[in-house]
């Protein structure tokens, strides 16, 4: 196969062989819906979850639109147009939930950069990553079709009794769920033995990028906590189907324990989704200060801290609910004790970019703004988590303010940073700075708008959940709605650079941001084997001093024969 | 055919069929079914999580109502218990058998044993499924479909029938006459709800009908112990029918000559599950049938 080198020194940026990449190579539907490339795959969960992503959008529009008026702009004045307001953002949780921000970062971008940059061929188990897909479309459609069969209405955590007793087609859903679990597992299972097995020669652990640990820490929490959501769904169909009684006090069983096994899987589920996210932020931020991440221990193990002390909060859903004070003290404290990792690695980030040589490229904006909308969400995370606080705010619009700021803010913006980060790498084509930068100071603004008054009217008492407010509200109300506009023009402005740049945009170099992580190792987009010669690494993931900007390439190359990156021939 | 012909294609090295057999991602057979046996065990772990949920009920339930448990665990029958874990323990047995055949080249082996593996799982099932039937006859169900005809579990059913209770119970004869209810168990009266205690402390023989109707007496919710009962032995029994359409799976491809010293993952990796599938059931079985 022949390759060329355009760099000095040599061997570490390659091109492809002229028009071939994985892309390209394999023509036809089928050659998409039966591949084993991991990189195909990624961009199918991509696709996906952008579709599901604009579906859960629109909800949120109808939503917001409802909420101009006190009485409800569109669903008003029965009883059955208010079960209608149920259904449209029960809908709205489950399809961000569990078919965008679970799913997605790692079925997208894990799928797609992981094995680049631990320098693997594919993921260990290429036809399970195919079937953890499927079994994403099969439950995503379960999920449209129990929406047209009689879209359910009990918001997204299904609590009983109510999920036992209204007459909407829960078990469908349910069913649907458990499906989209399943490809959780297997996802999980597959990036763990990928980064047990398959890192390439001299990968060491602690020379993994920061992402990769991410995701290692999220594939733990989705492998041990994902079967208990499973065998949960399963007793709620029981529940309905069958009557078996155990969450349905009519018949002995304990509603209450319905919320413990829900939250016991539900409050791993957020690491899961914000874990990644971190992972991105890290990988942006050290790139575009051109400094090596700070205290990069310390990263790596609070990502881990996270995954395992995520698993001892649950309870704080549940306070109000009750539990006893003791459990409340113990689940409280142990809320406080999973804001430090977090903190840890807030404060990691910042020391990255002290004295760095910072580049407000989009990326790194959506990057810098994750860590303020974070920080907010994740300090109005621990007034939750206080005791007396929470009483007052249980279910409450502060609730609603406060994981909006944490999902959207944290995971999707930190997602359609990792997009923008690893666009070039993924098709080949650079998108319109500008607008690029433009979208995501809209979203920053437009986030912000939306759901800052929501923090003002939930700690005066508005309830989340209601089709109806009462008139004093009216004002935040109105400038939530019109943020979320806005977001939603941000959003439009940004499908439209970024399909643009699929046709039109200019050609990638191989390492457009100058990168020392091995995904940039090769040409964009990469070939379906990744790599033409298998690395051998021999330092840290994070060294910027041994590259330079060539205008000629619009991308970096290396400017000494690099000991971090040598091929070891041709034999491999 | 010539000599040569025939060494080469019976003769194949391990490492040759090893390498028919390396996925293109991966550099060596070993580095392949490293990756595959830590994947079958987390896979494997999930599958005790996916239980955990279960058993975790089960301990809830039983910790707030012991009673309920010590009650109706009664009614069901150690014996058929006792003969479903033989079974699986056998079938386990020679799964690994199976295991150590296809490692050793050895193909009649694997096929008798993957066939005795398969005997050993429909044999569970079969029990087991008796087992289901006689507690759907006797309406011994979860939630609403819990009334069974008779207040009485099946040892009283015992004591009845030896004679040693008076008249009022033609019901107990009644289901007597049916045979299955007083075949099984020879145990002594039990222990049963809060009147237990000092019930089983008493002869067999002076077991008048008076206390057979004190103890008779049960406790609220018995059917809680039903559900809990029939989710977890329902959802190892359909783990036993996946399980048996694995092992088909196996015995296809051994009949095939798929298996050698070169390349036997898959028997490997099912008989891990197989071997989880059996160890579920060490737990079920005490936790459902021998409650004291």
């Amino acid at each position: 196969m022949t390759t060329t080198t355009a760099e000095i020194g040599g061997h570490a940026w390659e091109h492809a062989p002229i028009g071939g990449n994985y892309l390209n190579e394999g023509k036809g539907i089928k050659s998409w819906l039966f591949t084993l490339d991991h990189k195909r795959i990624g961009l199918m969960y991509l696709i996906s979850g952008l579709t599901m992503f604009f579906i859960g959008g629109m909800l949120a529009m109808v939503i917001r639109t409802q909420l101009l008026v006190p009485n409800g702009l569109i669903f008003h004045g029965s009883y059955e147009a208010y079960k209608h307001y149920n259904q449209v953002f029960t809908l709205h949780g489950i399809i961000m939930v569990f078919m965008v921000l679970v799913p997605i970062p790692p079925g997208a971008l894990g799928n797609f950069v992981l094995p680049l940059m631990i320098g693997a061929k594919d993921v260990a188990f290429p036809r399970l990553n195919l079937l953890s897909y499927y079994l994403y479309v099969t439950g995503a459609i379960m999920a449209v079709v129990s929406t047209l069969l009689g879209a359910v209405d009990t918001g997204w955590t299904f609590y009983t009794p109510f999920s036992i007793q209204t007459e909407t087609y829960v078990v469908w859903m349910v069913l649907g769920i458990f499906l989209l679990g399943f490809s959780s597992i297997l996802t999980g299972l597959n990036f763990i033995v990928t980064i047990h097995k398959l890192r390439a020669p001299g990968m060491k652990w602690f020379r993994m990028p920061v992402f990769v640990w991410a995701s290692y820490a999220t594939s733990i929490i989705q492998v041990a906590a994902t079967p208990v959501l499973g065998v949960t769904l399963l007793l709620l169909v029981a529940e309905r189907v069958m009557g078996v009684g155990i969450f349905n006090s009519a018949l002995g069983g304990d509603p209450v324990l319905f919320q413990d096994f829900f939250w016991f899987y539900s409050h791993p589920a957020v690491y899961i989704m914000i874990l990644p996210a971190m992972g991105i932020v890290g990988e942006i931020i050290t790139v575009f200060s051109r400094k090596p991440i700070f205290g990069y221990k310390f990263i790596v193990m609070s990502s881990l801290a996270i995954a395992l002390i995520g698993f001892v909060v649950w309870g704080h859903h549940l306070f109000v609910n009750g539990q006893s004070a003791e459990w409340d003290a113990i689940f409280s404290f142990m809320t406080f004790f999973v804001a430090v990792p977090s903190a840890v690695k807030v404060f990691n980030w910042l020391a990255t970019m002290y004295k760095g040589a910072i580049s407000l490229t989009t990326p790194m904006l959506y990057a810098l703004s994750f860590i303020v909308l974070f920080t907010i969400g994740g300090f109005t995370g621990v007034i939750l988590g206080a005791l007396a606080t929470n009483v007052v705010l249980h279910d409450t619009y502060f609730v609603v303010a406060h994981f909006h700021y944490v999902m959207m803010g944290g995971t999707i913006i930190a997602f359609i940073g990792g997009l923008h980060y690893w666009w070039p790498k993924m098709f080949g084509r650079m998108y319109n700075e500008t607008l690029g930068r433009i979208t995501c100071v809209m979203l920053f603004i437009g986030i912000n708008l939306t759901f800052f008054p929501q923090f003002i009217v939930g700690a005066e008492g508005m309830p989340r959940r209601y089709a109806t407010y009462l008139p004093q509200y009216q004002p935040y109300m109105i400038a939530s709605t019109v943020g979320a506009y806005i977001q939603l023009a941000a959003f439009v402005l940004m499908a439209g650079y970024l399909i643009h740049s699929l046709v039109r945009g200019k050609k990638a170099a191989a390492n457009p941001w100058g990168a020392s992580t091995l995904d940039w190792s090769m040409a964009s987009p990469p070939t379906t084997g990744n790599f033409q010669h298998m690395p051998v690494i021999t330092q840290g993931p994070y060294h910027y001093e041994d590259m330079e900007y060539d205008g000629r390439l619009g991308g970096f190359v290396h400017v000494e024969p690099v000991p971090a990156l040598a091929g070891v021939g041709s034999e491999h | 055919m010539s000599e040569n012909a025939i060494a080469t294609l019976t003769l194949a090295s391990p490492e040759e069929v090893a390498g028919r057999h390396l996925a293109h991602h991966f550099d060596t057979p070993q580095q392949q079914f490293d990756s595959g046996k830590l994947g079958m065990w987390l896979f494997l772990g999930t599958e005790f999580l996916l239980f955990s949920g279960l058993f975790c009920a089960y301990a809830v339930y039983r910790m707030l109502h012991p009673q309920i448990f010590i009650y109706a665990s009664r009614y069901l029958d150690p014996v058929s218990g006792a003969l479903c874990t033989l079974v699986l323990v056998t079938s386990g047995f020679t799964m690994a058998w199976a295991i150590r055949c296809a490692q050793l080249g050895k193909r009649t082996g694997l096929i008798i044993a993957l066939l005795l593996t398969i005997a050993g799982g429909f044999g569970f099932l079969v029990i087991h499924g008796y087992e289901y039937f006689e507690e759907y006859q006797q309406h011994l169900m979860w939630g609403t479909h819990y009334h069974p005809a008779v207040n009485a579990p099946r040892q009283q059913v015992v004591v009845a029938k030896s004679g040693a209770v008076g008249g009022s119970w033609s019901q107990l004869d009644q289901l007597g006459k049916q045979g299955y209810l007083v075949a099984h168990s020879n145990i002594a009266p039990a222990a049963i709800g809060p009147a237990g205690p000092a019930l089983a402390q008493q002869p067999t023989a002076s077991f008048t009908a008076a206390s057979v109707t004190a103890a008779a007496a049960q406790p609220h919710n018995v059917q809680i112990f039903f559900g809990i009962y029939f989710l977890m032995t329902g959802l190892h029994s359909i783990h036993v029918i996946v399980g048996i359409i694995l092992l088909t799976y196996l015995l296809v491809r051994a009949i095939r000559k798929d298996f050698g010293p070169g390349y036997y993952a898959p028997v490997d990796f099912i008989g891990l599950y197989w071997g989880v599938v059996d160890m579920i059931w060490m737990f079920l079985f005490p936790l459902l049938y021998l409650i004291h």
